[in-house]
């Protein structure tokens, strides 16, 4: 064998894309279409891994369990609109307001924004799917039955009771006896192996499956919220899990990870919480702040101000989100030093994320704004994200935390983070992008209806919360007396609250009426400049004919712009339709690199997420034989998942003939 | 007074002084209507720094919001030239507001990290060595209040109820005894968490005279909400009075109905509760040695009167539910019994 032999690729695997067009009809569009829809019935409903059925269903799920957290929310609103009531028991309110925190934060606030990048990814990035679609089907099963898993003892009255952060040694089995515990521990591992794939998912999609041309640069900021989050959950996670399976060995196991009596550190679950904790923070708001960066664009007809601050802020608030955990902790009795330090950082994290603020402001200004529902709520998202990250440099504040803290206040504040940075830029880019899911617009008149009900309401029920902090309100308390001096404001909390519940059901009553008569869409009705709209609303089954080649960050907008870097081709690209296929490019530059052979719908990923989750039902149960035989059927499924397929190979059609030829 | 004086030395704005510090002038907090307000009334050295850089920060962050909104409000509203709707604008605009906006937040934040890091270093020490050591110790749900001494038989216990001498700062060890409370005296200072396996340590000093509430402050369990406690803050004089009073035993010489009562305490109530100098030598809820001295019940839950007393002991679960006493069955003449037994605990 010669160098050259060596040097020389296997021809017979080697294959150049056709470049071409399949406008909407054609014969090489309807082979696509043949090529990517799933089955018909339950068994495509079972099997599908397509991102945007995906996505929906992220989206649909976290706002079904949005709105169980929201009925638990009214019902600790009425036990504390007035002094002393007795509507729940002591144990009722603790577990509701331990349900509501693990609702709200796990189920809802980042399995929503996975629902948007799952669905918009790969339009925004003018690719076919996900770079793993079955890993993402996995991930959405795995979530649901999470979800279901973590409420499984809900209806018993024994569901987790111990508050979302759990503290030991409180969750530990001699303070907590019940499986309340040990469902939220189990519960929350399962549940981390779904954000673990998921956002090992989104990372590679990013790095490998963007258009030709869309290079790091050209990304939407949506992408780089995403991707940052999805690195600090990577990183983050690991923490969480391993914090709740210690727990669970503590309980079940008789380790003494957190056992006082036996030398165990009840302060180790709080590093090891808090660590996860503040990055899981910012993961939640990240890719909403890209929501806004992205969309209010569109409707001030500019492109955002200061694209590239706005990116590199964005990856800076997450890398000094991971050195300001101990905020959580200042209570703890830790020396002054090391709570100069984290109390520095948590302040001086308001700095990048002024850059975001500046951004949408010019952005706004420079623009001439249509007053559009999803500009309300974009605009409305501004004023709360300032409040929010006020009263976080308040808290951040360490002699001042160590009043606020447990506090009210941190309620409040908390709650114009979860629900202003990451609930209103939702439903905004529900809005937005709802013609694109379902291919019809949604109805302004109850669209403007809803912000305002939800903005007033809002402040309304949770600004008082401030002022009952400071009153000296603590959190977690499910009565108080009335000469504490917290009777009126937890009263205008309580209707606040019942207002802004009435603006989410006009939202909801806006979504079942415009599915069913709003206007018709078209692929791009607010005049966007990304991608995602460059394709027929409702996105067609493949998302694009041809793959397109990209030259801007503003394809839709080039004309308009006029950015001297050419113009990107949407309608001519690459075909590839020998199966379901798409084109991987490098990670930076993105040059086209290799086509990529995607997997079928399958069935695998369904009954993996089924059988790990009753692998941990039977762990739950101490039912040892049924865990192994769930561990077993695990086990199976990844076989089969894995189970390797020529048809996967990368080579040309007429391989036979090919072989040994040079290809033309 | 000294509340005051010490309140306006550092903040120079005279205005913020007026409005954080003149509550204090009114000394009493009794009876005051939300007694754990740390944001209009202070009255211990620690939380009167803390109050004035609340106020200045909540000041400075209120003026910036202004700021931000108006600028929001006029991005929104200014009037604009009409032009062609189709017309998108240039994307290489407008990176003044970040540099300018980014820049003078920059400032200003970094002048307050430094006010607050000064403000902690003030705050995590008292001025002067602290005149008294105490160790609190939380239970689900109330407060064991030990006070130290060299000499054994000059220690004593109490619960729920700190006294203190006014004026000087008083070091508290914090530890607890099943699982995470925190300790906080609003007025008087910031929180500190009871954490099992640790002893941690907070100081706190009352400017003036008066009774302060404090609340435990981290998520405990059923009774989280009724784990009150106060702070009684005396003139040096008063304060070593109720000392001695309290370093008494109780006496063992009883007779008539307070000795059916005592029979009743012994058989009923010991295997918690202690009465110190008798046989009672409960560990497990709080000393009741000189019950009638203290001016609340149950964590704070109830005042100190007979009736609260009898009502607390034979409703106990009603009250507080989950409380780890139970609630006592007896008959009425048992109760008087009780009663006339406790009543001699002053």
């Amino acid at each position: 064998m010669t160098d050259a032999d060596q040097n020389t690729p296997d021809l017979s695997l080697t294959r150049v894309p056709e470049i071409g067009s399949a406008p909407v009809g054609s014969d090489a569009e309807k082979h696509l279409a043949e090529l990517w829809e799933s089955a018909p019935g339950w068994r495509g409903w079972l099997s599908t891994v397509d991102h945007k059925t995906i996505g929906i269903r992220y989206l649909v799920t976290a706002f079904i369990f949005l709105l169980m957290g929201g009925v638990e929310a009214l019902i600790m609103r009425v036990q504390l609109a007035r002094p002393d009531q007795t509507l729940l028991t002591p144990e009722q309110y603790n577990q509701l307001f331990t349900m509501h925190g693990i609702t709200m934060i796990f189920l809802y606030s980042l399995p929503v924004l996975s629902g948007f990048s799952n669905y918009l990814w790969p339009l925004m990035l003018g690719s076919r799917d996900m770079a793993f679609p079955r890993v993402n089907a996995l991930s959405y099963w795995l979530f649901l039955f999470a979800g279901i898993f973590l409420y499984a003892s809900f209806p018993l009255g024994q569901a987790p009771n111990a508050g979302w952060f759990n503290y030991v040694p409180f969750a530990e089995l001699n303070y907590n006896t019940g499986p309340n515990i040990d469902v939220y521990a189990l519960g929350m591992v399962l549940l981390g192996i779904s954000t673990t794939v998921g956002s090992i998912n989104f990372i590679v999609t990013l790095f490998r499956m963007r258009a030709p041309g869309m290079s790091i640069g050209r990304v939407p900021i949506l992408v780089w919220g995403t991707l940052t989050a999805s690195v600090a959950n990577v990183f983050a996670v690991p923490s969480v899990s391993l914090a709740f399976f210690l727990l669970w060995l503590d309980r079940q196991m008789g380790t003494h990870f957190f056992d006082v009596l036996n030398g165990g550190k009840p302060l180790l679950w709080q590093h090891l919480f808090w660590m996860f904790g503040h990055p899981w923070v910012y993961a939640v708001v990240l890719p909403a702040m890209g929501i806004v960066s992205d969309a209010l664009p569109t409707f001030c007809r500019r492109p955002l101000v200061g694209y590239s601050a706005v990116a590199l802020s964005t990856m800076a608030t997450m890398l000094l989100g991971f050195g300001v955990w101990i905020h959580h902790m200042f209570a703890t009795g830790l020396p002054p030093l090391a709570l100069s330090f984290f109390g520095a950082t948590s302040m001086v994290i308001a700095i990048p994320s002024g850059v975001a603020v500046f951004a949408w402001i010019a952005t706004i200004w420079l623009g001439r704004p249509v007053f559009n529902t999803p500009f309300l709520f974009f605009a409305g998202f501004v004023i709360l994200f300032v409040i929010g990250g006020f009263s976080g440099v308040m808290v951040a504040a360490v002699p001042l935390d160590l009043q606020l803290n447990e506090t009210y206040f941190i309620v409040a504040h908390l709650h114009y983070v979860l629900l202003g940075i990451n609930v209103f830029p939702v439903v905004g880019g529900i809005y937005y992008w709802f013609p694109k899911f379902f291919g019809r617009m949604m109805n302004e008149t109850l669209g403007k209806w809803s912000f305002w009900v939800m903005f007033i309401g809002f402040n309304l029920g949770f600004f008082p919360m401030h002022v009952a902090g400071l009153l000296g309100m603590p959190r977690r308390i499910y009565t108080y007396a009335p000469h504490m001096g917290w009777s009126t404001v937890n009263m205008v909390t309580t209707i606040g609250s019942f207002l802004f519940a009435v603006g989410i059901l006009i939202f909801l009553v806006n979504i079942l009426v415009s599915l069913k008569r709003g206007a018709l869409a078209t692929a791009n009705p607010w005049d966007a400049p990304t991608l995602e709209w460059a394709v027929a609303s409702p996105a067609p089954v493949y998302n694009f004919a041809v793959i397109p080649f990209i030259a801007s960050r503003h394809p839709l907008w080039e004309d308009r712009l006029d950015e001297g870097a050419g113009r990107s081709s949407l309608d001519q690209g690459y075909l590839l339709m020998e199966g379901r296929e798409t084109i991987a490019t490098t990670p930076l530059d993105a040059m086209p690199d290799v086509i990529l052979k995607m997997p079928d719908d399958s069935f695998t990923p369904f009954f993996l997420g089924l059988f790990s989750a009753l692998a941990f039902v039977g762990l739950l149960l101490h039912a040892r034989d049924f865990t192994v035989l769930m561990a077993l059927a695990c086990s199976l499924s990844l076989i089969v998942w894995l189970w390797p397929r020529k048809a996967l190979i990368q080579r040309v059609p007429d391989m036979e003939y090919d072989k040994g030829v040079a290809h033309g | 007074m000294s509340a005051s004086t010490s309140g306006c030395r550092f903040n120079g704005t005279l205005l913020l002084c007026g409005l954080a510090v003149t509550p204090s002038f009114a000394a009493s907090a009794e009876n005051r209507i939300a007694p754990l307000n740390y944001f209009l009334h202070s009255y211990g050295p620690a939380s009167t720094l803390t109050m004035q850089l609340g106020w200045v920060f909540a000041g400075i962050l209120a003026l910036i919001f202004i700021v931000i909104a108006l600028l929001l409000a006029g991005a929104v509203f200014h009037k604009r030239s009409p032009e062609d709707p189709r017309l998108i604008g240039r994307e290489d605009q407008g990176m003044l507001w970040i540099y300018i906006g980014t820049g003078i937040s920059t400032c200003i934040l970094f002048a307050m990290t430094i006010y607050m890091l000064i403000t902690l270093n003030k705050t995590a020490k008292p001025t002067h060595a602290p005149a008294l050591t105490l160790t609190v110790t939380g239970y689900d749900w109330w407060w064991k209040v030990e006070y130290e001494a060299d000499d054994a038989s000059r220690r004593f216990v109490t619960a729920n109820e700190i006294h203190i001498p006014v004026g000087q700062p008083v070091l508290i060890k914090l530890k607890s005894a099943d699982v995470i409370h925190a300790f906080w005296v609003p007025v008087l200072a910031g929180k500190t968490q009871a954490i099992p396996g640790l002893t941690n340590q907070q100081w706190i000093e009352a400017d003036a005279e008066g009774v302060y509430r404090g609340q435990c402050t981290q998520y405990c369990g059923l009774q989280h909400a009724h784990m009150g406690f106060e702070v009684v803050a005396q003139s040096e004089a008063e304060f070593r009075t109720w000392q001695d009073a309290q370093r008494k035993t109780a006496a063992t010489v009883l007779a008539g109905d307070v000795n059916t009562g005592w029979k009743i305490f012994l058989d009923q109530c010991a295997g918690c509760h202690a009465v110190r100098g008798t046989e009672a030598k409960g560990i497990h809820g709080p000393d009741l040695t000189h019950l009638s001295s203290r001016r609340l019940l149950a964590g704070g839950l109830l005042t100190n009167t007979p009736d609260h007393l009898v009502q607390w002991i034979t409703h106990t679960q009603e009250l507080k539910p989950g409380a780890r006493m139970p609630s006592m069955v007896l008959t009425a003449a048992e109760i008087s019994a009780l009663s006339a037994f406790l009543s001699t605990l002053n």
